[in-house]
């Protein structure tokens, strides 16, 4: 198949950036989306043109470097990683539009690659349980109802890849924050930091210049994870909790 | 300049710094030698660690909470994404909570035979002991393994072992553990005990006086080439399966790291042993970019076939009964389809040779769930196996309930690596290799569920204790910022990537890795032979010098350029791949999942040699072509006898 790109190419992080069109032809459906680009990749090399940079590394749908809005949508039409998207999910002669993430958070650094550190500053205070290696009681010690355990998996599966930010018509990162609040808070084991780690985390969620959320649902819509809307209304009790018990 | 061939045999690698003493007690004793740091002088030693998988993550953690000073990188643009989160299984520990027989010295046995007699005893007994710690570290964590209604944790079995021995989180283990780990760093970055380098890659290694003093690093988005001073290294930077291209690995997974310290003194062991995963789906056209693992539990409900005949291109449904030879079943009864890893993937690769293999380019088998529907229904096999059909299906658009799914083996894990001692220091002093960066402790093969555990076990408990020793007994001495070893290694990174921008030939890094890949497969894969490995030796110098001449790299130095950073990685795979042909040439025995056509019993198996093969093969640097040293560490076994592996 043959498809026309039209894709965002900005030089670095303080470069104006704009869209550029690219032709691929004889593309195979069965490629991957990155594959794809590999492809497009090659031939701009060797016509001594600058590859389109974008950040990918396991091609499976689990590190959540991948990201990129395709036709609107992070991610592109399924609800997947950009890694998992195949190209017969397209139809032969169509034109893809391919952008960055955007949000005010999440700086350019090259064409498709933001920067996403502020995910780590968020985790960095408050997104773990206090306890240096080799302290641990053993593992039987506290049990944990497999109801609970089962809520903590499903949220504790958040990849960091970005696209709740993305899609979110605010750039919030109300869900990626939620995730791991819930995910920890739920368990015995991160009961003692209950209080202090949603306070944090969400302080610094604001300090890193995420916006607010408006409950659009927009973030749900698009997690290659399927972490569920009700990950932020159990962080906001979480957090109308917490500041009641330190007020 | 002599040939590559005639490589050398130096002294033996005597000292392993392994105590002597009853094995279940080595470790304590260990423990109890080495010396320890003052908490209030830990501030005053820096420690690198390069890469942040469960190996670095967990290493760095523990290290900045004992009070060290860490600076750690990754090429990655979070800690939280290196390859560890990939793995789907689960993590081996000899808890014995099923009360179903185990005990840390069968999974000792387990692992010693699982890895064919080439992993060192000592190593292996102190990982099975560390393992029950590994659990209770990350249930702390909050890690959500998977849970009885009771409360307590679950369990499953993995890889034909006879025990529950493997904890699971759903088919995501490795995410949870690795996610765990970075939580733990994080909050130590945060605390401002670990200075943190993102989307940086290690370049080279600084050795001074005969220690390892630090490193050059390239900052992937400035393309800023900085050196980073410490009082020791430790490299937790993965195995170099993508030498092949086409490998289970991410795709940025890379050896140059390692290969930088070999370059520096640092022996490289065992590097032609890789394992070969079977259940991969095959790649469907030349443009496949990497291969996506199946889970191996497939096999316990899946029959695997191939049509009778070479050549048979009717689909699977027009194929009758008689004509289809479901050939585990055939060649081992006993076993069937649940033969170990190395068994299955080279009979798939027999049948394909023969012409019988299915799909584009024949290079598949099916694994077919029809016996298991008809059997079981549906909605059973869609419990069990439900979301790996999922991902196949999203990956071939095939329906694996009404289509048999196609398989084929992949490389998967790497054995080899860097030599280290006891105390997981390479033959470099100060320069430590922690988890799949080093040889150590899974053999001539790996056990399902046990890469896990070994990250972790170095990186959480193994490594700090042994570090400490280290820097308790060196001085703590500066080094001056314009110490001529500095520079030296400053210019000759910089010096290679101006090579590699300035060479502007006709042809992309990719398709120099394709090719070395392709040549790799088919000559140091799963069967190797005396002449393809004669002819790879051959070939490989001769695509090293195309590769220097026509590579061509577009954009400049000075900011993200994934090109450079990708030609830089090739380079390094070149090299590396000559000493894994070489290693495999001189071992002529089969071994682990590494096949020896001269060596193999009348019927067909594997013929492992323990009277001439018996030892860990640690090869040393000369120099960039030359004949390197070969350095032998023999492996005694006192506690788990050898015995030729039948399956028949």
């Amino acid at each position: 198949m043959n498809l026309t790109l039209r894709i965002w190419r900005q030089q670095g992080p303080d470069a104006q950036g704009a869209m550029s069109t690219y032709e691929v032809t004889g593309i195979s459906p069965d490629m991957s989306f990155l594959e794809m680009l590999d492809t497009l990749n090659e031939e701009l090399i060797l016509r001594g043109e600058e590859p389109v940079a974008f950040d990918h590394d396991c091609r499976e749908g689990i590190c959540g470097a991948c990201g990129m809005v395709i036709n609107g949508q992070a991610h592109g039409p399924e609800r997947t990683t950009t890694c998992q998207l195949h190209l017969r999910h397209f139809a032969d002669g169509d034109t893809i539009d391919i952008e960055p993430w955007r949000a005010a958070a999440f700086p350019v650094v090259k064409d498709l690659v933001v920067d996403r550190s502020a995910f780590d500053r968020v985790i960095g205070s408050g997104g773990y349980v206090t306890v240096p290696t080799g302290s641990a009681p053993e593992a039987h010690a506290t049990p944990v109802p497999k109801a609970v355990a089962d809520i903590a998996f499903e949220h504790a599966e958040c990849i960091g890849c970005g696209a709740c930010v993305a899609a979110c018509p605010n750039g919030s990162a109300m869900l990626f924050t939620s995730a791991k609040i819930v995910h920890l808070n739920s368990l015995p084991q991160g009961a003692p930091e209950r209080e202090s780690r949603v306070l944090e985390m969400v302080g610094t969620m604001d300090d890193e210049g995420f916006g607010g959320c408006t409950v659009t649902g927009a973030c749900t819509s698009v997690c290659p994870k399927g972490i569920p809307l009700t990950s932020i209304t159990t962080m906001n009790r979480e957090y109308l909790r917490a500041l009641g018990k330190s007020g | 300049m002599s040939s590559y061939l005639d490589y050398t045999t130096g002294d033996a690698l005597v000292d392993t710094k392994a105590p002597g003493g009853p094995i279940a007690e080595r470790w304590d004793r260990r423990r109890f030698e080495a010396k320890l740091v003052n908490p209030a002088n830990r501030r005053k030693h820096t420690v690198i660690v390069v890469g942040t998988g469960l190996a670095g993550g967990a290493a760095g953690a523990t290290l900045a909470e004992q009070g060290y000073r860490v600076i750690q990188f990754c090429y990655q643009d979070s800690p939280r994404r290196a390859h560890s989160i990939a793995a789907q299984g689960g993590v081996n520990a000899a808890k014995n909570y099923r009360n179903d027989g185990d005990s840390v010295q069968r999974l000792f046995y387990d692992t010693v035979k699982g890895g064919d007699f080439r992993a060192r005893e000592s190593n292996v007994y102190r990982l099975a002991q560390v393992s029950v710690e590994i659990i209770d570290q990350c249930v702390a964590q909050g890690v959500p393994f998977a849970r009885e209604y009771g409360g307590l944790l679950d369990t499953r079995s993995f890889g034909g072992v006879q025990v529950s021995r493997t904890f699971y989180a759903r088919g995501q283990t490795g995410q949870q553990l690795l996610l765990g780990a970075y939580q733990a760093l994080s909050r130590q970055i945060a605390a401002g005990n670990v200075e943190t380098h993102p989307r940086t890659e290690m370049l080279d290694l600084i050795v001074i006086d005969g220690r390892a003093r630090g490193i050059v690093a390239r900052d992937l988005v400035t393309g800023r080439v900085d050196t980073y001073i410490a009082d020791a290294v430790v490299l937790a930077t993965g195995g170099y399966g993508n030498v092949f291209y086409l490998s289970t690995n991410a795709k940025n997974s890379n050896a140059t790291a390692i290969w930088r310290a070999h370059r520096r003194g640092a022996f490289f062991a065992n590097p032609c042993f890789t394992q070969i995963h079977p259940t991969c789906i095959p790649r469907s056209g030349e443009h496949q970019s990497k291969l996506t693992l199946m889970s191996e539990s497939l096999r316990n409900d899946g029959r695997i076939w191939v049509p009778e005949r070479a050549g048979d291109t009717r689909s699977p449904a027009e194929i009758p009964e008689d004509e289809r030879d479901y050939y585990l079943e055939r060649i081992y009864p006993s076993f069937g389809n649940l033969v170990p890893r190395d068994i299955a993937s080279r009979a798939a690769k027999n049948v394909c040779d023969e012409g019988r293999g299915v799909g584009p380019g024949g290079q598949g088998v099916y694994l077919d769930f029809a016996d298991a529907i008809a059997r079981m229904g549906r909605d059973a096999v869609a419990a069990k196996y439900g979301n790996l059909f999922e991902m196949y299906e999203r990956i071939t658009a095939e329906d694996p309930y009404r289509v048999p799914m196609r398989i084929y083996p992949a490389i998967h894990y790497t054995m080899g690596g860097l030599w280290v001692d006891y105390d997981l220091q390479t033959t470099v002093p100060g320069l430590f290799a922690i988890g799949e960066a080093n040889f150590s402790d899974h053999g001539a093969n790996r056990l399902g569920a046990s890469a896990l555990m070994q990250g972790l076990a170095d990186g959480y408990f193994i490594l700090p204790a042994t570090l400490a020793d280290y820097l308790a007994r060196t001085p703590n001495d500066e080094v001056a910022a314009d110490h001529p070893a500095v520079d030296e290694a400053v210019f000759a990174v910089t010096d290679r990537l101006y090579r590699l921008l300035s060479n502007n030939g006709d042809r992309t890094p990719d398709s120099f890795h394709r090719e070395l890949g392709e040549l790799l497969w088919d000559e140091c894969g799963m069967a190797r032979g005396e002449a393809g490995l004669r002819k790879a030796l051959d070939r490989i110098p001769a695509l090293r010098a195309e590769f220097w001449e026509r590579i061509k790299v577009p954009g400049s130095g000075t900011e993200l350029n994934q090109s450079l950073e990708k030609a830089n990685r090739v380079a390094d795979h070149l090299e590396l791949a000559e000493l894994m042909c070489l290693d495999a040439l001189h071992r002529a025995e089969s071994c682990g999942g590494h096949f020896r056509q001269e060596s193999q019993t009348p019927d067909g198996e594997a013929a492992r040699r323990d009277d001439a093969f018996s030892y860990a093969a640690a090869w040393e640097f000369t120099e960039p072509g030359a004949a390197p040293v070969l350095h032998r560490e023999d492996l005694v076994f006192e506690h788990v006898h050898p015995t030729q592996r039948s399956y028949a």
